[in-house]
């Protein structure tokens, strides 16, 4: 028997991406970021998640996309632009909270497992590691995400520049 | 479990640790009648519990106890290391035995007639002239314990029924406490530190409505706050003592076994810590403290050969230190061998012969920190498996902390534990660089220092590339925090540093050396709650944690440690060069005292002792309120009193009348205040023509008083200038 599992879905980019949805504690609009100087270059700042201090963790760089698409301001003002702003895709990983800034939402998909497939052998990098695979959608592909992943890339990369 | 046998059990574990720490310091003054008496009432209300609660086995086992502290009570016997052993192996037993009742309600079957009998046999050695006989005696199997017969003779009976009946009357009395479970306390916290930020975002509202009520309210609410968050921290917080208590026991044994003569010495033992991390703590400090008797402090013959006292001296320091709680562990032994360090990794193949060569003599000492290595030739039974220094460390790191360690050949080794206070809320320094806001621990915090126009031109200078400021005399390094979070370009020599109109130096200290920190903007102080950073950024150097602002945006908080390092303000050569200085300005530092200078509205010069300044303030003329003949601005809550020189030192009518003028003329400016702090607690506000400065002097008296509410007059800075008395006023 096929087993159904839920995705929360959302888009970065051309990427349409899936995360299960017991792994995400909630999606929010944009919340003004605090940066973090001398941090890894994925960890974009922090926000304030109700009293709880999350890292806003940027997907471009670990999928080489242009990564000067998503306009953070530094000061907040929501204003008509708010569109365009990055959301807040807050995920529990292993350890602890993080959340993801993505471009849209889509709608939670319950999908068969049948329609997954593993990443091809050519899929190489940072993307390799971080996307498990795809679910074989009527129109498009369905990429999930690794989230622990993520965390592991993020902190990994500082001792790479040293 | 019954209630009582709870009470009993929290009770007899209190006294029992009591006994423990006061029987290793009697063993340093054994003629302590105090300490002696001490001992003797703890081990006796353990004993009347026991009857109480009928354990028989302990019951007995403290009765042989109290009998031989009788003797010694008593001078029939002198208390020495034997006896002491046997005490304290007394105290093991009955810990062991309130484990057992705590963990399945009684004695439990382990046999102890072997402890009594011992303990017996010790307070009768004395007696009879056979003592020296009396350690090889073979103790027969007896499977009845005999209830020591009383012994003591009638008149020693009788203190100890008052001191039942005393010790019955107050034990109901003394057991206020209840037992609470730690998560919900962590709860009570989270929510605590919650409550904080909604009163902070509450108070920059407040100073936005004109609304009296909502004012008055949100004062209440800001009142109401900071008591149950201090309450809450309260339940929390455990002094240091808590577990170093134990200490002076662990360090005792371990000398005694290795056959050194170790002084321990326990400093700031009130610094106070979250449970959680003193729980986190208390394996790895003993391990270290062990470590240092065992590795660190040699054997006593050693040590007089090389001009060292017999005696080992262990230090144990406890104190806050930039929102971190610091542990220093130093021993005057050996020191760590680095070049025996490499060759031993070299001979357990844990690194290469290459990398050995490589090796820094600093890296060489981390060797000691990785699983698997060990110094010693021997196992023994306390050290030597190698398990431990990276037991050690991983403990520490565990809660976010870090070890160090230091060390010099034949002058002995420090390890600096950096504890953090992950939970805490702490008052800190809100500054802007870069157009973000960065908070700075207030423990850490010397002095503001803010240059303008002039001043900001010319006030720093160049030491090659390095900037400097000359505060009071001194040079000040200073550390531009935008090129040190990397938010600038940096600039190696910046062509016109004359750009900067307005300069502001955070003069910040950091293990005994201080640098200046330079920010865009000094913003505030505020009440932060500091959460941890999280995985992903525990790498990122210069940070300590984050916290929430008034506003709701998130500021992170500067590690200064690991930003003064960064921008290499610690350096070895730096330190030692500021140790030897401050040893050699020990001996006159007495009479040296830092001063305020200021000008009095008669444009006498005065000065006042830096330590009794609470702020310096400006008010506008408008804020001066009449009061009876005396004026008044309300400040912080309070109602300060204004004191003006002129109305003071009335010498004569003359200079009164001038110094009203001077008044006049003021009307327009900003008044400048000095909050003053009375040796009562009031407050009081000094009202001054202008600030002159801060200096550090070493006070000669040259003149006596010429007037009242002068205390001395003395030379600063070649002026004659009046010391204030501040009580007279």
């Amino acid at each position: 028997m096929a087993q159904f599992h839920q995705f929360c879905t959302f888009f970065l980019d051309h990427f349409f991406l899936g995360l299960e949805v017991e792994n995400v504690q909630e999606v929010i609009r944009y919340q003004s970021i605090t940066r973090v100087p001398l941090a890894p270059p994925a960890v974009r700042g922090l926000i304030n998640l109700r009293s709880q201090i999350v890292p806003a963790v940027d997907l471009r760089q670990f999928l080489e996309l242009d990564q000067n698409v998503t306009k953070i301001p530094v000061e907040t003002e929501l204003d008509e632009d708010s569109e365009h702003l990055p959301l807040n895709v807050v995920v529990r990983t292993a350890d602890e909270v993080i959340s993801l800034l993505v471009d849209d939402v889509g709608e939670v998909l319950e999908i068969s497992d049948n329609c997954f497939e593993k990443s091809p052998e050519t899929l190489t990098g940072n993307a390799r590691q971080l996307i498990r695979g795809a679910y074989k959608l009527t129109d498009q592909l369905l990429l999930i995400l690794d989230t622990d992943k993520v965390v592991e890339l993020t902190i990994f990369k500082p001792t790479l520049r040293n | 479990m019954d209630e009582d046998i709870k009470a009993f059990l929290v009770e007899s574990y209190e006294n029992i640790s009591q006994i423990e720490t006061d029987l290793v310091t009697l063993e340093k003054n054994p003629t302590n009648k105090d300490l002696l008496e001490g001992i003797y009432r703890s081990l006796h209300t353990i004993k009347g519990n026991c009857g109480f609660m009928a354990f028989p086995t302990l019951e007995a086992l403290t009765h042989s106890g109290e009998n031989l502290l009788s003797c010694l009570r008593d001078g029939q016997l002198q208390l020495n290391a034997e006896i002491t052993s046997s005490l304290l192996e007394l105290l093991d037993a009955m810990q062991q035995i309130c484990a057992q009742i705590d963990a399945i309600g009684q004695e439990g079957e382990v046999d102890y007639s072997g402890l009594i009998q011992t303990l017996n046999q010790l307070q009768s050695r004395d007696r009879g002239d056979e003592g020296g006989f009396c350690t090889n005696v073979t103790i027969n199997s007896q499977k009845e314990i005999p209830k020591p017969a009383p012994t003591n003779p009638e008149g020693s009976k009788l203190p100890c029924d008052r001191e039942e009946l005393m010790s019955a009357l107050t034990t109901p009395n003394t057991v206020q406490s209840i037992r609470v479970d730690i998560n919900l306390l962590d709860k009570l916290m989270n929510l605590v530190g919650e409550l904080v930020l909604v009163r902070n975002q509450i108070q920059q509202f407040s100073t936005l409505q004109d609304e009296t009520a909502f004012v008055t309210t949100s004062q209440q609410l800001n009142r109401l706050t900071t008591e149950l968050q201090e309450g809450v921290m309260k339940t929390r917080m455990q002094p240091i003592s808590t577990i170093t208590r134990k200490f002076p026991r662990v360090v005792r044994d371990v000398a005694i076994a290795t056959e050194k003569q170790v002084q321990l010495e326990i400093e700031g033992e009130d610094t106070e810590l979250d449970k959680t991390i003193i729980e986190a703590i208390k394996d790895p400090l003993t391990h270290l403290l062990r470590n240092c008797v065992d590795h660190g402090i040699e054997s006593p013959d050693i040590r007089q050969t090389q001009g060292k006292s017999a005696t080992g001296r262990l230090r144990l320091q406890a104190f806050h230190e930039s929102g971190y709680v610091t542990i220093e562990i130093s021993d005057d032994g050996a020191g760590i061998d680095s070049e025996r360090l490499k060759q031993k990794a070299l001979s357990l193949g844990l690194i290469t012969p290459n990398q050995a060569n490589r090796l820094s003599d600093t890296d060489a000492l981390n060797l000691i920190f990785i699983p698997g290595f060990s110094t010693a030739n021997f196992v023994t039974r306390l050290s030597g498996r190698g398990v431990g220094m990276d037991v050690v460390k991983t403990d520490v790191e565990k809660v976010g902390g870090t070890v160090d360690v230091h060390t010099q050949l034949g002058l002995g080794t420090t390890f600096k534990l950096k504890i953090p206070l992950t939970l805490a809320i702490i008052p800190a320094l809100i500054v802007t660089s870069g157009g973000d806001r960065y908070a700075i621990p207030q423990t850490s915090l010397l002095e503001l220092v803010r240059l303008q126009g002039e001043q900001a031109d010319h006030g720093i200078e160049y030491v090659h590339k390095a900037p400097v400021y000359r505060l009071r005399g001194k040079l000040l390094p200073l550390v531009y925090l935008n090129r040190e979070l990397e938010l600038v370009e940096w600039e190696p020599e910046p062509a016109h540093p004359q750009s900067e109109i307005m300069l502001n130096i955070v003069v910040l200290q950091v293990d005994n050396f201080t640098f200046g920190l330079v920010v865009d903007a000094i913003n505030d102080t505020q009440e932060i709650v500091v959460k941890p950073l999280g995985k992903l950024l525990k790498e990122t150097p210069c940070f300590a944690g984050a916290t929430i602002l008034g506003d709701g945006k998130v500021a992170l908080i500067l590690d200064i440690f690991s930003l003064a390092s960064r921008a290499g303000v610690l350096s070895d050569e730096q330190t030692n060069a500021l140790i030897q200085q401050e040893m050699s300005s020990q001996s006159t530092i007495e009479t040296v005292q830092m001063l305020l200078l200021f000008e009095a509205l008669d444009n006498s010069r005065m000065a006042i002792p830096l330590s009794r300044v609470v702020r310096l303030e400006e008010f506008p003329r408008t804020a001066i309120e009449q009061v009876g003949d005396r004026q008044v601005i309300q400040y912080r809550d309070q109602i300060l009193y204004l004191v003006n020189f002129a109305n003071v030192s009335f010498v004569s009518s003359q200079r009164f009348s001038a110094a009203n003028q001077k008044t006049a003329v003021l009307d327009a400016d900003l008044l400048q205040v000095v909050v003053v702090a009375c040796q009562s607690g009031r407050q009081i506000g000094l009202v001054v023509q202008r600030m002159v400065d801060i200096v550090m002097e070493d006070l000669c008296i040259t003149g006596e008083a010429t007037r009242p509410g002068v205390q001395a007059i003395a030379v600063i800075q070649g002026q004659v200038t009046e010391l204030l008395d501040i009580e007279a006023i």
